[in-house]
């Protein structure tokens, strides 16, 4: 299996700590100085949180449904590590979103709990992705098909759950909300998604160069025991 | 092609269902089962006896119970093919693994049809609802419903067949995925229960949701179950 030399896979990932270090550094002052919001106040600074955190539970589904198919329909083991990673990365950045949505709900809403489409979608998203992760440990010999089947029905649910609780009355803020934002709150936020981005990015590399890792040594140990089967 | 096909699929779904009238085990077992689960309900919500909550408590209760049940025959139906290893045979005949998908879930959806026109009687008593007002739209419902969700579990429950914890993980995998059903048919069922309904213009609109979303899910099925099961 080509591999890449670990120096230069050590390197990759110290490039992009820093990266992520220093766009996080720079997104906090940004969020620091970016103009409080007239009526809810500090609270609403949640929102530079809690928005890159729900876009990166969305894009970790989308990422486990491609790995997912790839694994399924072409045999890619890669893909199934991807697609492993991404779940796993979906219920960290999902649990983010279901705690900081609350607190903010709770300060501007009165109410922690609303069901709501989008609300409602996240959970259900956040629930799936934890349903992925427990098939995948507990699944027995078929885990991996029985989860890639699992992110496939997930990712089409998205809209299905979506339309479906449309219907109730919304009253969480539309995603026009970002082009209707103060420049100084608009700058800060852009800069926060991009720092979450590249967080998720950093994340799921190390999680699956970690996957690689363990393929690797299951390939190793066959390896060996093929030729202690042939000593012997 | 297609007829073999349609052959296969009847002659699957027929032998589930000989088996079934034999023993008639699953049919025994999901009606006790789903009785009781009506009973719990109805005793635990016995002090909400507002009037005007009462048909959407019946539909939800009628549809929760459909579900817990389901679960249970779901597991049921493809366990069979574990005993003797009869799933390698089903799999090495020269029935496509389509047919065998299709089969199985029109074999599980009839069982389940059987055991929630019980339900619906029971329910109808215990919470004083006039469930049979409007029967072809409840019988459209109840189809559409149980078809969507066993499109859904027939993929799991196979894909689990070879693990230990099967019991506790297919519920776990499958009521996440199924929700827009659940929500879409309970909505429906309620608009039927109720007296004071206006029109039945959301029921129509349900039922054109549960088609949508059962012809996605059957869709899916179809595609995904020869790649989960072909390791077995």
């Amino acid at each position: 299996m080509p591999t890449q030399p670990p120096s230069s896979r050590s390197l990759r990932f110290s490039i992009l700590s820093a990266i992520t270090f220093l766009l996080f550094v720079i997104a906090c002052n940004a969020i620091a100085d970016a103009p409080r919001e007239i009526t809810m106040g500090l609270v609403q600074k949640i929102f530079y949180f809690h928005v890159p955190c729900a876009w990166l539970l969305m894009l970790s589904t989308l990422v486990c449904a491609g790995g997912s198919i790839a694994y399924l329909f072409g045999g890619s083991e890669r893909g199934d590590r991807i697609a492993l990673s991404s779940a796993e990365l979906g219920v960290l950045f999902g649990l983010c979103v279901l705690v900081s949505g609350p607190l903010w709900a709770r300060a501007a809403w009165g109410v922690y709990w609303q069901w709501e489409a989008r609300l409602t979608s996240s959970l259900l998203l956040w629930l799936m992705m934890v349903a992925y992760v427990l098939a995948r440990r507990y699944g027995g010999p078929s885990a991996r098909r029985l989860a890639a089947a699992l992110a496939l029905f997930a990712a089409i649910d998205i809209p299905l759950v979506y339309f479906s609780v449309r219907y109730f009355r919304s009253i969480h803020p539309q995603t026009t909300v970002v082009s209707t934002l103060v420049p100084g709150m608009r700058g800060a936020f852009w800069l926060s998604l991009l720092a979450f981005t590249v967080l998720w990015w950093l994340l799921i590399s190390v999680r699956v160069a970690v996957e690689d890792r363990a393929a690797e040594i299951i390939d190793l140990e066959v390896l060996l025991d093929q030729a202690e089967e042939k000593k012997a | 092609m297609t007829g073999s096909f349609w052959r296969f699929t009847l002659l699957i779904a027929l032998k589930d269902l000989r088996i079934e009238g034999r023993s008639r085990e699953i049919l025994y077992t999901m009606g006790f089962s789903a009785a009781l689960v009506v009973l719990v309900f109805s005793f635990a919500l016995a002090s909400a006896s507002d009037p005007a909550q009462g048909p959407i408590l019946a539909a939800g209760v009628l549809w929760s119970s459909t579900l817990f049940t389901g679960t249970v025959a779901l597991a049921r139906v493809l366990d069979r093919e574990r005993e003797n290893e009869s799933i390698r045979s089903l799999l090495l005949s020269p029935a496509p693994r389509a047919a065998i998908y299709a089969g199985k879930v029109i074999a599980t959806s009839l069982l389940m049809l059987a055991v929630e026109i019980l339900l619906t009687v029971l329910v109808g008593v215990l919470f004083s609802t006039g469930v049979f007002t409007h029967l072809v739209w409840l019988a459209v419902i109840l189809l559409l419903g149980t078809l969507g969700f066993a499109a859904t579990g027939v993929v799991f429950s196979a894909a689990l067949l070879r693990s230990r914890s099967r019991e506790a993980l297919l519920g776990a995998l499958l009521f996440p995925i199924v929700i827009p059903v659940l929500l879409a048919a309970s909505r429906a069922t309620a608009c039927l229960f109720d007296p004071l309904s206006p029109d039945l213009d959301p029921v129509s609109f349900w039922t054109r949701f549960l088609l949508a979303t059962d012809v996605i899910y059957i869709s899916l099925g179809l595609w995904v179950f020869e790649p989960v099961v072909s390791g077995d």
